[in-house]
């Protein structure tokens, strides 16, 4: 029994780590006031070319940095839709979301179904000997550690530095940000294309470590549950981080009820973290003044500078 | 900067008709520089993808074939996004009316009653509804934003969809394949064209986009729902009701829909399976937009995908073209649309520079 609980508690940091990259990258663009919902075709941009290029040069660094350049790339194509050409911002989200999708299977059609060496777990030396602490905290492949520190780096800049006071700014108003000075737009492209790096990771570590395969649709939806993370998280990092790891777990739960031995039909527990996303999502909406307090205000709506 | 953008006081007819075009044109220069990119001749590609459905009864059967979903579809979301309620779960709401159909017509499988089919529309039609009544229901309640719940319960509706094709509804005599056994032929919608696929599923989706144009352009509710979803506070000092805007948008979407999959599986495929829809319900999204959210626009809009679809399937097979390429050019036609809409609502004026 300890050792499952060891063994879900460790998988549960690696299945969260692809959320976490995406869902802090969203939280910033969305503090700006910039709602992408193309996060789903982003990641699968950053999972195809990151695949694709890891298995060619045989480098996991150039890996997660092409994933990372070419979902940056597809997201300022998405902030040339909403910030220069004034277009609704979901509508952009879902037309980026579907040539996302649509051109990861380009990219990765000749390498459809096939297998990687997973990224290797870092050794921490008598850190990761440590009993039941080791094996869950301390034997991670290095992207691990590197998007919990994302979240803190995020999390200090959004809400302790002149940066962040300027982000939230522009989020809240923007036609008053730019009033004082402010580049309204600069600084939103710059969060959208942020975003879409941090999309981009978090896809490229489902293929290079946590399936580590790549095949059409194997974002399976996660895209959007980051979408509803950074609503549950109230668009805080550190709330969000605790969102993505509880996703991780009840994404694991299928394999350790099925290894307890109850039957429950694959496909309820397959729609589980759609039922749960919906249920949660239901609950903390209903506090209005909640989410009105946490909300950035211009959050979806078009700016016009010449208006 | 010598042009500067200026909001147009009224939207130009002219320009609202030539953004949909500007849009099909730069995605097919688009898609030209791809093709070429890919090593195929971009002439031959263009052929098949875009002329070749068109030359044969065949061809045009399956894009009118595809187009029928599509346009039902569409219109139904075109009515909710006018109004701000964002509805894109149509796919899943799809399925659950597919699924509705399916089993009314399983349980009734002896039966040759003419009423068979008429029952199985209404019940695929009602479970859409029901469906897209789940979003509208925990967003007037719960506050709880449309697009996230539409979209998880499409992936929901799914697994339903799995669940019952590999268990309750599976062909006893399947051999296990996970498919439900073949509908009655009371149960299926008549032939419409000799030799094609198309069958009269295609009339209800051209009814429906009559009905879909007295309701926007015709009548009281049509108007308090668009301005009920696009000026909440006008609607409300005028009383209309933002709430109620956001449940007729649901259910109309969701109804659309769940009447499609009633086609689906009462036309072309006869059975319930895995896969009913090739995304029907998403590129149903790309089509009203690209229609303008305008009743007629969208009846053209569905043909022009209707043929993306099967010009896709025919270039995979005569030219290879890969299999995404028609989730790249819908992708890359929603794109160019939105970007060329920009001058639907504003134009551009040369700036006198004094010397």
């Amino acid at each position: 029994m300890l050792d499952s609980v060891i063994f879900l508690l460790a998988s549960t940091l690696a299945a969260a780590t692809p959320l976490l990259f995406a869902a802090v990258g969203e939280a910033v663009v969305e503090k700006t006031g910039v709602l992408n919902l193309s996060i789903e075709g982003m990641m699968a941009i950053g999972a195809a070319t990151g695949f694709v290029v890891a298995t060619l040069s045989g480098s996991y660094v150039q890996g997660f940095a092409m994933a990372a350049i070419a979902s940056a790339l597809l997201s300022a194509v998405f902030a040339g839709l909403v910030l220069t050409f004034l277009a609704n911002q979901v509508a952009a989200g879902l037309a980026i979301g579907i040539l996302g999708l649509g051109l990861s299977v380009l990219i990765g059609k000749e390498f459809e179904g096939t297998t990687i060496i997973p990224l290797q777990d870092l050794d921490l030396g008598t850190l990761s000997e440590l009993p039941f602490i080791g094996p869950v905290l301390f034997s991670h492949d290095v992207m691990v550690y590197v998007g919990m520190a994302t979240v803190i780096v995020c999390w200090w800049v959004l809400s302790h530095t002149r940066l962040g006071l300027i982000i939230r700014a522009v989020g809240e108003s923007p036609s008053a940000a730019a009033t004082i000075g402010y580049p309204v737009l600069l600084i939103r492209l710059l969060a959208i294309v942020f975003g879409g790096a941090m999309a981009g990771l978090g896809g490229a570590y489902l293929t290079l470590a946590y399936t580590p395969l790549w095949a059409e649709g194997l974002v399976a939806g996660r895209g959007w549950i980051v979408v509803a993370l950074v609503v549950f998280g109230m668009w805080r990092p550190l709330r969000i981080a605790i969102g993505a790891y509880l996703f991780g777990a009840v994404s694991l739960l299928e394999l350790f009820i099925q290894g307890q031995g109850y039957a429950i039909p694959s496909q309820l527990m397959s729609a589980m973290p759609y039922i749960i996303t919906i249920t949660v999502l239901a609950v903390i909406s209903r506090n209005p003044r909640l989410i009105r307090l946490n909300h950035p205000a211009s959050l979806g709506q078009t700016y016009n500078k010449s208006a | 900067m010598p042009y500067r953008l200026v909001a147009r006081t009224e939207p130009s007819l002219r320009a609202q008709l030539l953004v949909p075009l500007a849009a099909i044109l730069l995605t097919l220069l688009a898609g030209s520089l791809l093709f070429t990119l890919l090593g195929k001749n971009a002439l031959d590609a263009f052929y098949a993808f875009f002329i070749e459905p068109l030359t044969t009864r065949y061809g045009i059967g399956e894009v009118l074939l595809k187009m029928g979903p599509l346009l039902l579809i569409a219109q139904g979301l075109a009515i909710g996004f006018r109004a701000r309620v964002w509805n894109i779960g149509a796919e899943g709401q799809l399925l659950v009316g597919a699924i509705a159909a399916g089993a009314l017509a399983l349980h009734f499988e002896s039966s040759d009653s003419v009423w068979l089919l008429p029952a199985m529309i209404c019940a695929g039609t009602l479970a859409g509804a029901a469906w897209a009544g789940i979003a509208a229901w925990l967003r007037t309640s719960c506050n709880a934003n449309e697009i996230l719940v539409t979209f998880m319960l499409s992936s929901i509706a799914l697994q339903l969809l799995y669940y019952l094709v590999s268990g309750p509804l599976r062909d006893p005599m399947g051999m296990s394949f996970p498919q439900s056994a073949l509908f009655g032929d009371a149960a299926m919608f008549a032939p419409l064209m000799d030799n094609t696929r198309v069958n009269t599923s295609l009339l209800l989706a051209l009814i429906a986009s009559l009905v879909a144009w007295i309701f926007v352009q015709r009548s009281m509710p049509g108007f308090k729902l668009l301005v009920g979803g696009q000026a909440p506070e006008a609607a409300r000092y005028a009383g209309f009701a933002q709430k109620r805007a956001v449940w007729i948008g649901l259910l109309i979407g969701g109804a659309a829909a769940g009447m499609a999959g009633v086609g689906e599986v009462a036309g072309p495929l006869g059975l319930l399976q895995r896969s009913i829809s090739p995304g029907y319900g998403f590129a149903a999204i790309i089509v009203a937009f690209l229609g303008g959210l305008h009743p007629i626009g969208i009846v053209f809009a569905a043909f022009f995908m209707a043929l993306i679809y099967v010009g896709g399937d025919m270039s995979l097979v005569s030219v290879g073209l890969p299999n995404s390429s028609t989730t790249i050019f819908q992708g890359m036609l929603l794109v160019f649309y939105l970007a060329c809409f920009l001058f639907a609502h504003h134009r551009l004026q040369r700036i006198e520079i004094k010397r």
